[in-house]
């Protein structure tokens, strides 16, 4: 059997993903990069939680969410305006941004970015 | 020599394919919540969500597309009434793939949940072999990888994309 170069440099990649404890749920994204900077913890997001309810594509395309973790530069003047999270958290269909704590959950000093669970870090079956 | 160490990987494995329970972590000991978070015994738990839903053994242990086509959940398709939701039942096949079984990329699932828009034309462009995709960028985020390793089943799940074996194509 030839595994060829290839095989073993994503075989590499994959076992070096196995090391990495994963407890994070998979797809949940930590949003950091002004939170703490101004005085709130971190924000998480999972996506799970939001996929039951919508599909991708309501936030993904008619909100103008980029689906790439740190492309999106979203502040609270523009959620309390009622653009990006805010067009659901308005109090109508999910909860209003005055309850601060329930997305700034985050433990002190996260670094942003999509985490994962399980078999994200690597095969967790195998 | 291939068939050897499939036979050898199975047995590996056998016991724990069999042993497989899905098991989610609570928000309190997810590495990511605050503990002792004011809001954090407000929020919904992984578990009651996903252990009412179909089992897979990766990602958020949820077979999505099996809850989506069973109808176990209904998640909206769309926020404004005016927005046109896009369906495609189209499958695409990527034979250039080494050694590994074709790919078969089917449109129905992925535009069940996404707009044509989310891949076209930043991601793939829509012309069949226009796309220089391989596994590399893939594991690095790029096409396929940007929701395949994030939110979507993950890249060791091999055969679920690589589905075709080249007998069937005659070729």
């Amino acid at each position: 059997m030839r595994i060829g170069l290839s095989g073993w440099i994503m075989g590499g990649v994959l076992l070096s993903c196995a090391a990495v404890p994963a407890l994070a749920e998979y797809g949940d994204v930590v949003l950091n990069r002004r939170a703490e900077a101004e005085g709130m913890p971190p924000v998480i997001f999972p996506h799970w939680f939001h996929r039951i309810r919508f599909r991708c594509k309501v936030c993904h395309s008619e909100l103008g969410f980029e689906m790439r973790a740190g492309a999106n530069d979203v502040t609270m003047v523009e959620i309390i305006e009622g653009k990006f999270c805010g067009l659901c958290h308005n109090n109508e269909i999910a909860w209003g941004p005055e309850n601060c704590e329930l997305c700034h959950s985050g433990r002190p000093g996260l670094e942003p970015g999509i985490r994962g669970g399980n078999a994200t870090a690597g095969p967790g079956r195998w | 020599m291939k068939g050897l160490c499939c036979l050898f990987l199975s047995m590996l494995m056998a016991p724990a394919i069999q042993a497989y329970e899905p098991k989610w972590n609570s928000l309190k000991q997810d590495g990511l919540h605050d503990p002792e978070g004011p809001g954090i015994d407000t929020l919904q738990e992984p578990s009651e969500a996903l252990s009412v839903l179909p089992p897979d053994t990766t990602g958020n242990q949820v077979n999505w597309m099996k809850a989506l086509d069973e109808g176990i959940i209904n998640p909206r398709t769309n926020f404004r009434p005016e927005t046109k939701v896009r369906l495609r039942d189209t499958d695409v096949l990527f034979k250039e793939t080494g050694e590994m079984p074709v790919v078969r990329f089917p449109h129905l699932p992925h535009t069940q949940w996404l707009d044509c828009r989310n891949c076209h034309e930043k991601l793939f462009v829509s012309k069949v072999g226009a796309n220089p995709v391989t596994m590399f960028k893939i594991l690095q985020g790029e096409y396929c990888g940007r929701c395949h390793g994030a939110v979507a089943f993950p890249l060791t799940e091999c055969n679920r994309c690589h589905s075709v074996p080249r007998s069937r194509l005659g070729e």
